[in-house]
């Protein structure tokens, strides 16, 4: 690979994570965290990736391919809550969901 | 080697546009006051990940990336936005602005725990020598590596997709009516 070191994805890889946990503490909207849920995945995605291609293992990128399933159940399941959610005209606010109880 | 070096260049080209557009998308997602916005930066996000994920041999999971998540993911948030009708919210108003600052720290501290964590581990040893053999990332070489090695890890992927679509359904269904 003629270009920028491993080491570079891996910072990137770690700015995109701070964004994204950043955009998970700071926004109360339940769409705009599930969002920033996906910028953290992809991430640990770009890591999986750059270590996979680091150490010659294909391994990383089939954990990167898993992650990528389990992030689209993740959004299956959270906009189901959010769906169910707005059906009862509850509020979208994470401030206010705070609790579970039907 | 005046090629060569040429290609070098234009890598890092590539890769630094990648990095910045994916980078200035994320804080986009995040800084979007309208909900919608939001996810359309994500898929600028998605599409420079997948540009690095190019530049990393890794064309099939860059594919899969673009297909999934802007084709499939981004659509079903796109969806159920303009479902649930616009709802803003300034990324820094709101609350108490302690919440806020303890925030960017929690995130900040996240960050820099993260980078200390690996740079110990790897302990300046993240230099890639170049040399990969020419099938690594392609599809034949990622269906030989999934449908073999890891077959477990792919029967277990698609049990999990199909729990999950079946609680998307069941949660999103007529049947569990309002009772408050």
């Amino acid at each position: 690979m003629a270009g920028p070191d491993v080491a570079w994805y891996v910072a990137v890889a770690a700015a995109l994570f701070g964004i994204g946990a950043l955009g998970v503490l700071i926004r109360r909207n339940t769409l705009v965290v599930l969002l920033s849920l996906e910028l953290m995945l992809n991430a640990g995605n770009l890591a999986l990736i750059a270590l996979s291609r680091h150490f010659h293992n294909g391994a990383g990128q089939i954990f990167a391919l898993a992650v990528m399933a389990v992030a689209a159940s993740e959004v299956c399941v959270g906009l189901g809550l959010v769906v169910a959610l707005n059906r009862r005209e509850l509020s979208l606010d994470v401030d206010t969901l705070s609790e579970l109880k039907g | 080697m005046i090629l060569a070096s040429a290609g070098n260049v234009v890598v890092w080209m590539v890769w630094i546009v990648a990095a910045f557009s994916c980078l200035g998308s994320g804080v986009a997602v995040i800084s979007f006051s309208n909900p919608f916005f939001s996810a359309l930066a994500l898929i600028g996000n998605l599409a420079s990940l997948a540009v690095m994920y190019l530049l990393l041999n890794a064309e099939f999971v860059a594919a899969a990336q673009v297909l999934v998540y802007a084709g499939a993911v981004v659509v079903m948030f796109l969806f159920v936005i303009a479902y649930v009708g616009p709802r803003r919210e300034t990324p820094w108003s709101g609350g108490p602005s302690w919440q806020t600052a303890g925030a960017v720290a929690a995130a900040g501290a996240l960050l820099v725990e993260i980078v200390v964590a690996v740079g110990m581990q790897a302990n300046g040893s993240l230099h890639s020598d170049g040399k990969v053999g020419p099938a690594f990332g392609t599809p034949a070489w990622i269906g030989r590596v999934f449908l073999v090695d890891h077959l477990l890890a792919f029967e277990i992927t698609s049990v999990v997709l199909l729990i999950a679509a079946v609680g998307g359904v069941v949660l999103g269904s007529h049947t569990r009516r309002a009772t408050v």
